[in-house]
């Protein structure tokens, strides 16, 4: 089997575990919209639009929904030792890496597309004209987040804090992404100038890039005992 | 084909193994005893690449490469050894077929349907493909980790308790698995806590105590009174 049929066999077993069982996609669903009901009851008692407001306590909610389907996805390895019957596969770390990253990335989209959607509504917003703009920045950002999250997910999952250790290793590097997700998603909703997105997607795609790389050259020793 | 010089592997200030030397020849069937915590899984851990030593070094040299040398690490060793341990490494809400398409796909083996459902008829499992792994008993799963492990025809078999929960008819289809890979000429390394049952499958005994070899045997100079007499001695703490 070619590495990209490898890739896409593991991607298919996540999706298909996840159908299943919806482990992930739930809880990140839950957590997201609470987040964002938390955040909208906390800014109304402040004046004026609460629109500005939204591209944060977006990315907040997707970020903590996003750790949170990291952590599932992983601990289901997990059961069974899954992960090490992977392992004793010839199947390259790199293959096993992009297969789950891109696994991740659909969870989180699709957690993203509701929770963008509840966002909207509890936040008064319309955005119609404005979706293949945001589709766009949530792809780039969600990669963004993905390429190392799924690099530190396996990190963590090693260890006995891994709840707690995921978001501590996560949030310090993510941050470049989430900083210019917000900011990209502040430009469409402002429905301002589009070129002022260059920047911010520019520097997502140059992180997703890097770390996407790097991640997968360090797949092979975050797996180890 | 094994090569072990000084195996060593800490985790934190627990010493699993020290300084452990081994040598395994090509078709040679191994079997390793010792109690909870003497350092089997350690062994076959790190041989089936799944865990780093702390010091020492290992070489598994494969009979037949093309090289001529055949020495093969870690990575380009893993699609020739099949590794099953009481762990069963299948996902729970996957049918049994999905689970052996699955890991056959990653082996590079062959994933028909035909082909697999050769394999699930070969552990007793025949008219079971299309039922979640979820509903099956411990020993089910077991005999389904029997057929997921060797799907790929390893040359390397290591094998961790891998009798544990098994039902009577997967112990006689782990058992005749065994022989038929030992009549092939495939080298295993077996870790075991029932003395009869490794005297009966291997032609070595090798007792771990304290991370070291403390008894390294071929089976013909033990009866296995003797090599019985001579484990509870290591176990007692005495000389072998």
């Amino acid at each position: 089997m070619r590495n990209a049929a490898k890739i896409w066999a593991i991607f298919r077993k996540d999706l298909l575990v996840e159908l299943r069982t919806k482990s992930a996609v739930n809880s990140m669903l839950f957590f997201g919209v609470v987040t964002l009901l938390v955040l909208n009851f906390a800014f109304r008692s402040l004046e004026g639009s609460l629109r500005p407001a939204l591209p944060g306590v977006l990315w907040a909610a997707f970020s903590f929904a996003g750790a949170l389907g990291l952590n599932r996805m992983f601990a289901a390895e997990k059961e069974n030792s899954c992960l090490q019957g992977l392992l004793m596969t010839p199947a390259d770390r790199g293959v096993l890496y992009l297969g789950k990253m891109l696994a991740g990335s659909v969870f989180m989209l699709a957690a993203e597309a509701v929770i963008s959607a509840f966002g909207m509504i509890f936040f008064n917003v319309t955005v119609w004209r404005e979706i293949p703009w945001l589709a766009l920045t949530f792809l780039v950002g969600t990669l963004g987040f993905m390429a190392v999250g799924t690099l530190l997910a396996a990190v963590a999952v090693n260890t006995k804090l891994r709840e707690v250790l995921l978001p501590l290793l996560l949030f310090p590097v993510i941050l470049p992404v989430l900083v210019n997700a917000v900011e990209a998603t502040g430009i469409i909703l402002d429905g301002g100038d589009y070129g002022g997105l260059k920047l911010p997607l520019s520097v997502m795609a140059a992180f997703t890039l890097v770390f996407g790389v790097v991640s997968c050259l360090l797949f092979e020793y975050v797996l180890d005992d | 084909m094994i090569k072990v010089r000084g195996l060593a592997k800490y985790y934190g200030r627990f010493t699993a193994l020290r300084a452990l030397d081994l040598d395994i020849g090509a078709g040679e069937c191994v079997a390793l005893f010792g109690r909870n915590g003497a350092g089997k899984t350690t062994l076959l851990r790190i041989l089936a690449g799944l865990s780093r030593p702390s010091s020492g070094s290992f070489q598994i040299k494969f009979p037949g490469s093309a090289s001529g040398k055949g020495a093969a690490s870690p990575r380009g060793s893993r699609g020739r050894i099949g590794y099953l341990s009481h762990n069963t490494s299948l996902y729970p809400d996957l049918t049994a077929l999905e689970n052996l398409r699955f890991f056959a796909g990653l082996m590079d083996a062959p994933a028909d349907e035909e082909s697999l459902a050769r394999r699930m008829e070969a552990v007793g499992l025949a008219g079971r493909e299309r039922e979640p792994v979820r509903n099956f008993s411990r020993g089910m799963q077991q005999r389904l980790a029997i057929a997921r492990a060797f799907l790929h025809d390893p040359e390397l078999l290591l094998l961790d308790e891998p009798f544990t929960g098994l039902d009577r008819l997967g112990f006689d289809v782990l058992g005749n698995y065994i022989r038929r890979a030992r009549g092939a000429g495939k080298t295993c390394l077996v870790a075991l806590h029932d003395l009869d049952l490794g005297y009966a499958l291997a032609d070595r005994l090798v007792v771990i105590e304290k991370g070291v070899a403390a008894l390294d045997a071929p089976k013909a100079s033990l009866t296995p009174a003797g090599f019985e007499e001579r484990f509870r001695k290591i176990m007692e703490g005495g000389h072998a």
